[in-house]
């Protein structure tokens, strides 16, 4: 067994560099974006089943209206960015190697930005008719 | 990534002693005993030991000393006060953490299991290091921090009302059976404080005597010192004394959003 040479406290390696001093910001976020999820979503799907058809030209129809185009952005970004907080702790619960782990906190980053900026320019595109 | 699997030389061999039932015996029980010596360079392996209950005490920390004494002067365990106040003989008993001295032979059914206390680097046997468990302890300042000098000649008053804002909170001893039943402790133990010691932080806080509330809650704002906690609820379910670390962790939580929103 190789020898640690470490203080014999341990509290050397427990003190660390410190604390962030940051972590309730991502926290509460991550619950506000949970609930604003939620309301959104029951609205989205309440809205479907009462739309009188599914067709794509209704369902694009009923998009274009002012007050179902903002509310269905509104859920988009907060879906992403939902998903973008929860990812990044489950990395940072699994992801050990610190080089990987900030790797991958920007590939779901740009990922999460990516995909999000498609979905809110497709619901923008329909409610601008283009 | 995170060790999901056991390192090589930790894995359980299949080679361990079996000492049989004593002749006679009235009520025998077999305990398999997690085995491991830094000495011998062997992988850690199970002894399986019948005793006889009916020449026993009733709990499994009197079948431990019993073992030791008669069959096997080897095997190594922490014990001190066998009345569930000290903290020593915290273990791994039939798959859950909890104090070998308070818990009855009889509310294991079949052949009972032990090993050390999950996921720490083990002593011996059934000692698990604390080392690290006891500095995170220490670099939470366990104790009462004021601006306000100390009152000459008088001790600092506190009301029965905030008195009793510290049940729940002083009663833990420090086993370790929570903060070791915690995946996230498990995983992140080097950062995430677990919830044995924010338990602590959070008697320090509740505390009405004590003036340095907002320099701990400065200390504990981290991703992973406090962030890690998950609400999985293990701590709450092997507490031996009953208490639940995991509301004390979501009073905290509380805190730090009170002052930031």
């Amino acid at each position: 067994m190789a020898t640690k040479f470490q203080s014999a406290s341990g509290l050397k390696q427990v003190r660390g560099l410190g604390s962030a001093k940051s972590g309730v910001h991502h926290w509460w976020l991550q619950r506000v974006t949970a609930v604003g999820t939620f309301a959104l979503a029951l609205w989205f799907i309440a809205s479907l089943i009462l739309l009188p058809s599914l067709d794509h030209g209704s369902v694009v129809a009923w998009i274009g209206q002012p007050l179902v185009a903002v509310p269905l952005l509104l859920l988009t970004v907060s879906v992403f960015w939902h998903a973008r907080l929860g990812s990044q702790v489950l990395i940072e619960d699994y992801v050990h190697s610190e080089g990987l782990k900030l790797l991958a906190v920007v590939a779901l980053n740009f990922f999460n930005l990516g995909v999000g900026a498609i979905a809110v320019f497709s619901i923008a595109r329909i409610a601008f008719g283009a | 990534m995170a060790e999901f699997q056991l390192p090589a030389n930790s894995k359980i061999s299949g080679k361990g002693k079996a000492y049989p039932a004593p002749a006679g015996a009235k009520r025998p029980r077999t305990f398999k005993i997690y085995r491991w010596s830094p000495d011998d360079g062997q992988n850690p392996r199970y002894d399986s030991y019948t005793i006889d209950l009916a020449e026993c005490g009733p709990m499994i920390l009197d079948a431990l000393i019993k073992i030791k004494s008669e069959l096997d002067p080897t095997l190594t365990f922490r014990r001190s006060c066998r009345e569930g106040i000290c903290g020593s003989c915290a273990m791994n008993i039939d798959g859950s953490n909890t104090l070998a001295c308070t818990m009855a032979i009889e509310d294991v059914k079949g052949d009972i299991t032990i090993t050390p206390l999950p996921h720490m680097e083990v002593v011996k046997d059934l000692v698990p290091d604390l080392t690290h468990f006891y500095a995170q302890y220490a670099s939470i300042k366990p104790w009462l921090q004021t601006v306000t000098p100390e009152p000459a000649l008088k001790e600092r008053i506190q009301s029965p009302e905030d008195r009793e804002k510290l049940d729940g909170l002083y009663e833990c001893i420090l086993c370790a059976c929570c903060s070791t039943s915690c995946p996230s402790y498990w995983w992140n133990s080097d950062r995430f404080l677990g919830p044995a010691i924010l338990l602590q932080a959070y008697r320090w806080l509740a505390d009405s005597r004590d003036e340095y509330t907002g320099e701990r809650l400065d200390a504990l704002e981290d991703p992973f010192r406090l962030y890690r906690c998950h609400t999985i609820m293990n701590c709450a379910n092997v507490c031996p004394k009953g208490l639940n670390p995991a509301k004390s962790i979501a009073e905290i939580k509380k805190m730090m959003v009170a002052r930031a929103v």
